[in-house]
């Protein structure tokens, strides 16, 4: 097997006593889209932050394309992160710029093309994501899906080798978000990019994952294929493909207590 | 002994606030080099020269207002005390003398605090907030140098440009009053403004408000790089710049003013 892209061993982090992760090995191969599932709370985001360098861990290491991010120097760091696009969550645009300046801002700070060169490579990766004609807008002007395939306009700028996708389909309808998934799928084939996304949508993992690793309390309990982990038996892995809640209320129970809630109130005019 | 403690703490964090500023300041004057026209990073210097009309001309309306007051103000008041001497036309050389060495730069970083130094705080706060500054890191673009250099060049042009105005309209206001209280020319005032005011009083009037300009854009920057939650930590951000500078504005021309002070006594 070839080396991997992404290499994270042994990786701690805690915030004060609370261990967030705890021990989390993962290898990402070149070229295959890795979803990392988990439910609100399991540590994934933290585990997003690290792979991207903007955390320092506990214990552990990060390799990203063979660069120990926490012990190389800052040059090797700027040459890692010119080789990673991240898309974030909220697509954290800059709400000054417009979509184009946005787009343009990775190659205008880190490459010296000259200014037509940068027009015409906005143009093309705006058009890639289906925005191609919203580049003189301003990010409010534009719906939440646009915004986040903006995003991903930004963070393919550079063409960089790795892409990391944080909740793409959060906060959208399932046609927009199945619309992003498609748009995941494509940048994989388009570009032989090695896709990384953390997600808690089971549905979204379904569409675009080659492999699927699954956090739970911080600490990494599957990675496996998309088929393989579809079939598990683990109770853990099973409530949460089966959307099962951890601990279902009484109903009646809660019926019972607004109704004396509501009494008391009624009781104390 | 829990008094201790809650000294102790206290007097940690003031002495860590002091270090991350120290600290930034060495960071931005770095990045301040990539911002010059030329022979910095392309765009930098348009960025700052926005920074300029934000903080320096978008102020003047109000700065020339308060210092015409503020000008005002002293003539009346020290012309009640002169009087009695049958010395009014000192006043000419109080407010010249106050306004060049003192108030005219402290009345504009006062402004400037206020107006801008809130508003570094909030936009770079917000920026935190909407993970804006991590995709700049995450793009290897350093935020010290995207955001903070531009500011500060800004800040160190349009402060002083500022402090030269103030002291105008501040001098200029006590023409008006002795005008009409002993209906001295005009020309006659500003000869006699000539003569009262150094040349050196004006750089070190002008030295003062870039000590000012940094203070402002550095605590601002530090207050919005800072902030951690939500919108309400934005909030929060901006009052503690605008608090923070003006106390540390007052404190440097503290400082500044009693070095004059013994370097001339001597």
């Amino acid at each position: 097997m070839e080396t991997p892209i992404i290499s994270v061993r042994d990786l701690t982090v805690r915030y004060g006593s609370h261990r967030v992760l705890d021990g989390v090995n993962l290898d990402v191969v070149r070229g295959e889209v890795m979803v990392l599932l988990g439910g609100s709370g399991s540590g994934k985001s933290t585990m997003l932050r690290q792979i991207i360098g903007l955390e320092r861990p506990y214990s552990g290491t990060v390799h990203v394309l063979g660069v120990d991010l926490n012990r190389c120097s800052a040059q090797e760091l700027k040459a890692v992160r010119r080789d990673m696009g991240v898309a974030f969550q909220e697509s954290a645009l800059f709400n000054s710029l417009t979509i184009e300046e946005n787009v343009s801002l990775p190659l205008r700070e880190l490459t010296t093309l000259a200014d037509p060169v940068i027009e015409i490579m906005v143009y093309i990766k705006l058009a890639a994501v289906g925005l191609g004609e919203a580049g003189k807008l301003m990010p409010r002007e534009l719906s939440g899906g646009m915004k986040k395939r903006a995003a991903v306009a930004r963070a393919i700028a550079l063409d960089p080798e790795i892409l990391v996708f944080d909740e793409p389909s959060a906060g959208l309808d399932p046609i927009v978000a199945a619309e992003l998934d498609d748009l995941i799928l494509f940048l994989k084939h388009t570009f032989q990019m090695t896709i990384l996304v953390v997600t808690h949508e089971m549905a979204s993992a379904d569409r675009i994952a080659d492999r699927i690793a699954m956090l739970y309390q911080g600490s990494l309990i599957a990675i496996d294929t998309k088929e393989a982990f579809l079939a598990s038996t683990d109770p853990r892995i099973r409530q949460f493909l089966d959307r099962k809640p951890d601990r279902i209320a009484e109903s009646t129970t809660v019926q019972q207590r607004m109704r004396e809630f509501a009494g008391i109130t009624v009781g104390g005019k | 002994m829990k008094v201790l403690e809650a000294i102790g703490n206290s007097v940690i964090r003031q002495f860590a606030y002091v270090g991350g500023l120290t600290i930034q300041f060495w960071s931005g004057l770095r990045a301040s080099r990539r911002v010059l026209p030329v022979v910095g990073k392309r765009g930098r210097w348009r960025t700052a020269m926005r920074q300029v009309v934000a903080i320096g001309i978008d102020a003047l309306p109000m700065i020339g207002i308060l210092s015409a007051c503020a000008g005002f103000i002293l003539a009346i008041q020290v012309a009640a005390e002169l009087r009695r001497f049958g010395a009014l036309q000192l006043v000419v050389n109080i407010v010249a003398v106050g306004f060049t060495r003192e108030l005219g730069p402290l009345v504009t970083a006062i402004v400037v605090s206020g107006r801008s130094g809130s508003a570094i705080s909030a936009e770079i706060g917000t920026m935190v907030v909407m993970n804006e500054i991590d995709v700049l890191r995450t793009m290897a673009v350093d935020p010290v140098e995207f955001v903070l250099a531009p500011k500060y060049i800004a800040g160190m042009i349009a402060v002083p440009c500022l402090t030269i105005m103030s002291n105008l309209f501040g001098i200029l206001a006590g023409a008006v009053f002795m005008y009409f209280s002993t209906d001295m020319p005009l020309t006659v005032y500003l000869k006699a403004v000539a003569d009262a005011i150094l040349l050196r009083d004006v750089f070190l009037g002008l030295l003062k408000s870039s000590a000012f300009a940094t203070i402002i854009v550095h605590v601002g920057c530090r207050e919005g790089f800072k902030v951690r939650g939500g919108p309400e930590a934005v909030g929060q951000s901006t009052t503690s710049a605008v608090v923070k500078s003006t106390f540390l504005v007052i404190l440097a021309d503290l400082f500044f003013t009693a070095i004059f002070y013994m370097v001339r006594a001597e």
